[in-house]
C-alpha cells in the first residue's frame, strides 16, 4: 500500500463528483474512496448523500454492509488470507495461526507498529494453489506459515 | 525466433509466473502472457511455439531457466520438466473443451488473437438468424444456468425478450464467492472477449443495449484484464452499440444471489429480494433483466456457431453439454477439467484429480462451494448431473470440487457451514440471520459433548427450517453440508476433543 493519499475532504468531493454519472453509483464511489484513502472516511457519508440525493442512512447502511470497506486506514501492509474450505483443506488455517502469532495480532488487526494488517477473505479464486493469500494486491499460492511471514515481513 | 507462452492467470501468479517470464524476456526471446490451460498443479506452466507446435514445460520456475536454455527448450529440447505437446497430455486430451476452447491458449488482450481463434462466430450468427432464433437455438442446447441454479438460459432469455419495456439489462453474474470455484476468474483471465460475446449475444436476443459484470474485490488480476478487454472492444467497435460496465463488489458472498446482486449495482445493502417478480420482469432498476453467470454467458458462442443440437449432442439426462469441473482442495491434480456431464464422483476424485495431494485417504468431497454437500467415497458413484446429485441431498452448485484427506474433522466442517453462513447472512429472514448463529452454537456444544443427542435433534430441526423458511439458498443450503457432514460421519459427532 505505497500510494494512498491523506484524506482531505476537497479530495472526497472530488473523487464523488467524477462518478455521479454512473447508475448506481454508491458502491464504485466506496471504492474509489477507499482506493485513494485506504479507507471510506465518515465524512464521506453526507457527501455522497447529498451527490446522489440519498439519506445519510441509505448511504451509510450500504457502507456498512460490505466486509471490505474499512473505517480507518490499513497497515503499510495488507495480508488478506483465504479462510475457505479448499484451503482449510490444504492447512490454510495452520499456516494463518503461524502468521497471526508471529504478528501478535488476531484476524482483522493491524499490529501495533502499523506495518501490517491481516484480513481474512473468503475465496481467492486460487482454490488449486491452496493455501492462498493476496499480499498488497499480489497473489501467493502454496503458503505455509513461514511464507506467510516472509511474505509479511519483507 | 521462438515465442514463449507464459500465463499470467491469477493462480500462475501466485506460483511465481511473472519471474519466469521476467527471467525468459531478459534474454530477448518474445514472451506471451496468456490465460491458464488449468493443469495448475503444472503451473507456472510454459509453452514454447515451435516447428512442430507448441511444446509445455512445467512447473517452471525462475530457477528453472537456465538450465531450459541449456537444454534448447527453445526448440523443444529434451528436459526433465519437458511436457511434450499440451493437447497430447493425458489431463487435456481427455476434456471436452467447450466453454474454456481457447483459455490459455491466445492472448486475452488481442482481438485479433480471438478472432483467428473463431471468436465472433457466434454473435455473426445471431445477427443473421435473428432474435427469435438466436433463443431458439438457446433453448435447443439445453444450455443450463452454470452459476448452480441451473435454469435453463433459453427460458430466461425468451422471458426477457417477451417483456414489455425499451430498457433491458444483461447482467453477468461474475460474484464467484464458492470456495473452490475460480472458472469464472480464468475465463475473465484468460478469454474475456467470449464472455463479452455472449453478453453481446444475449443482448441482442432480448434487446438490451446495456450489460453490466459483477465481478468481485478478491480478483483484482481478472478485474483488471476484463476491465481491459472492455475498452478494447469498445474502441474497436466489435459489440456495435452494446456497451458493457463492469461493476466491482466488495467482500460479500450473498451478492451471488442474483437478487442481492441487483440491490447491489443499485448502490443498496446486498439484500435478497423476494420473488417473485423475478428478475426477467422486474431487475436492475426495476427493468426486465437477463441474469447469467459468466460460464453460461461465456458458452453461448460455441453454441451459435455450432447449433444448439451439437452442444445437446453432449450430457446425460437433462443436464446436456459439458461442465468446467474445478478440482481444489486436497486433491493431487488440481484444475479446471471440462467434461460433458455424466462422469462419476469417483472418476472426477480419483482418476482425474488422483486422489489427495498428501497421499493420504480421501474423507470427503465437498461438491458445489459452502452450500453444497460433503460426499464420502461411499457415494462416489453419484453420477455428476444436477438431477443425480440432487437425488443424494447434493448438489453442482458451480462446479466446485474441493477434497478433504481423513485428518478432516467433520464436525468443525458443519460448524464453519453455520459460521459462514452467520458471517454471510445479509440479515433480511430470520432463519438465516438466527438460525445461522444459534446453529453455530449448538454445534460448539456438540462438539463439546454437551447434551449430544438432544442438540443433534434440535439442529437437525434448525436445518428443517433454514431449509425450508429462508428466502434465498444461502440460509435455504446451508443445511447440505451440515446434515451431509452428519449423516456420513456421525462418528465425527461422538468423540470427546481435548480442546
Amino acid at each position: 500500500m505505497t500510494s494512498l493519499e491523506p484524506w482531505r475532504p476537497e479530495r472526497g468531493e472530488e473523487i464523488i463528483a467524477g462518478l455521479t454519472r454512473l447508475d448506481g453509483a454508491v458502491l464504485p464511489m466506496f471504492h474509489a474512496l477507499q482506493g485513494a484513502f485506504g479507507h471510506v472516511p465518515k465524512e464521506t457519508v453526507a457527501m455522497i448523500a447529498h451527490a446522489l440525493n440519498l439519506s445519510r442512512a441509505e448511504v451509510f447502511g450500504a457502507l456498512s454492509f460490505y466486509h471490505d470497506f474499512r473505517h480507518e486506514p490499513p497497515g503499510a501492509r495488507l495480508v488478506k488470507i483465504c479462510r475457505a474450505e479448499s484451503c482449510q483443506a490444504m492447512g490454510g488455517e495452520a499456516a494463518s495461526r503461524f502468521l497471526l502469532a508471529d504478528l501478535g495480532i488476531d484476524w482483522g488487526e493491524t499490529t501495533p507498529d502499523g506495518a501490517v494488517t491481516v484480513e481474512p477473505v473468503y475465496c481467492l479464486g486460487l482454490c488449486a494453489v491452496s493455501p492462498a493469500a493476496l499480499v498488497d494486491g499480489q497473489p501467493l499460492g502454496r503458503v505455509d506459515g513461514m511464507l506467510l511471514v516472509e511474505a509479511a515481513r519483507a | 525466433m521462438s515465442r514463449v507462452c507464459v500465463p499470467r492467470d491469477a493462480a500462475t501468479l501466485a506460483v511465481g509466473a511473472d519471474a519466469v517470464a521476467g527471467a525468459i524476456a531478459e534474454r530477448g526471446v518474445e514472451v506471451v502472457r496468456t490465460g491458464s490451460r488449468g493443469l495448475v498443479w503444472l503451473e507456472p506452466m510454459i509453452e514454447v511455439e515451435t516447428v512442430a507446435g507448441r511444446i509445455a514445460y512445467g512447473p517452471v520456475m525462475a530457477k528453472d531457466l537456465p538450465g531450459l536454455f541449456e537444454a534448447d527448450f527453445l526448440n523443444g529440447g529434451e528436459h526433465l520438466l519437458r511436457l511434450g505437446r499440451p493437447e497430447d497430455h493425458p489431463w487435456l486430451a481427455g476434456q471436452t473443451r467447450i466453454t474454456f476452447a481457447r483459455c490459455g491458449i491466445l492472448d486475452p488482450a488481442s482481438l485479433d488473437d480471438y478472432r483467428a481463434h473463431g471468436g465472433f462466430k457466434g454473435l455473426e450468427r445471431a445477427r443473421e438468424i435473428g432474435p427469435a432464433a438466436t433463443i431458439a437455438a438457446v433453448t435447443d442446447s439445453g444450455l443450463r444456468g452454470r452459476g448452480g441454479a441451473g435454469f435453463p438460459a433459453g427460458i430466461k432469455w425468451r422471458t426477457v425478450a417477451e417483456a414489455p419495456g425499451e430498457t433491458k439489462y444483461i447482467v453477468c453474474n461474475a460474484d464467484e464467492g464458492d470456495s473452490g470455484t475460480f472458472a469464472d476468474r480464468m475465463i475473465m483471465e484468460g478469454d474475456p472477449f467470449t464472455l463479452l460475446e455472449g453478453m453481446a449475444i444475449a443482448a441482442f436476443a432480448v434487446g438490451a443495449s446495456k450489460g453490466y459484470v459483477y465481478s468481485r474485490s478478491e480478483y483484482p488480476h481478472a478485474n483488471a484484464t476484463f476491465g481491459a478487454a472492455i475498452e478494447t472492444a469498445r474502441s474497436a467497435g466489435v459489440l456495435s452499440d452494446f456497451d458493457v460496465e463492469l461493476r466491482v463488489g466488495a467482500g460479500a458472498y450473498v451478492c451471488g444471489e442474483e437478487t442481492a446482486l441487483l440491490e447491489s449495482l443499485e448502490g443498496k445493502r446486498g439484500q435478497v429480494r423476494a420473488k417473485p417478480p423475478l428478475p426477467a420482469h422486474q431487475g436492475l432498476f426495476g427493468k426486465p433483466t437477463v441474469v447469467n453467470n459468466v460460464l453460461t454467458l461465456a458458452t453461448t458462442p460455441w453454441v451459435l456457431a455450432k447449433g444448439g443440437e451439437a452442444y445437446a449432442a453432449l450430457g446425460v439426462g437433462r443436464s446436456r453439454g459439458t461442465q468446467p469441473i474445478q478440482l481444489a482442495g486436497n486433491v493431487r491434480y488440481p484444475g479446471v477439467y471440462e467434461a460433458p456431464f455424466g462422469l462419476t464422483l469417483g472418476e472426477i476424485v480419483n482418476d482425474i484429480g488422483g486422489g489427495t495431494a498428501s497421499g493420504r485417504p480421501v474423507k470427503a468431497v465437498q461438491c458445489g462451494g459452502p452450500l453444497g454437500a460433503y460426499f464420502p467415497p461411499s457415494l462416489f458413484d453419484t453420477v455428476y448431473d444436477y438431477e443425480a446429485f440432487a437425488a443424494r441431498d447434493g448438489l453442482i452448485g458451480h462446479g466446485g470440487v474441493v477434497v478433504f484427506d481423513d485428518t478432516v474433522d467433520m464436525a468443525a466442517q458443519a460448524r464453519f457451514a453455520f459460521q459462514f453462513c452467520a458471517l454471510e447472512s445479509c440479515g433480511k429472514c430470520t432463519p438465516c440471520r438466527i438460525g445461522s448463529v444459534r446453529g453455530a452454537e449448538t454445534m460448539q456444544r456438540v462438539m463439546d459433548g454437551v447434551d449430544t443427542e438432544a442438540n443433534l435433534a434440535l439442529i437437525t430441526d434448525l436445518c428443517e427450517t433454514l431449509k425450508f423458511g429462508s428466502l434465498c439458498a444461502l440460509g435455504g443450503f446451508t443445511p447440505y453440508p451440515v446434515m451431509s457432514a452428519i449423516n456420513h460421519w456421525p462418528e465425527d459427532f461422538h468423540v470427546v476433543r481435548d480442546i
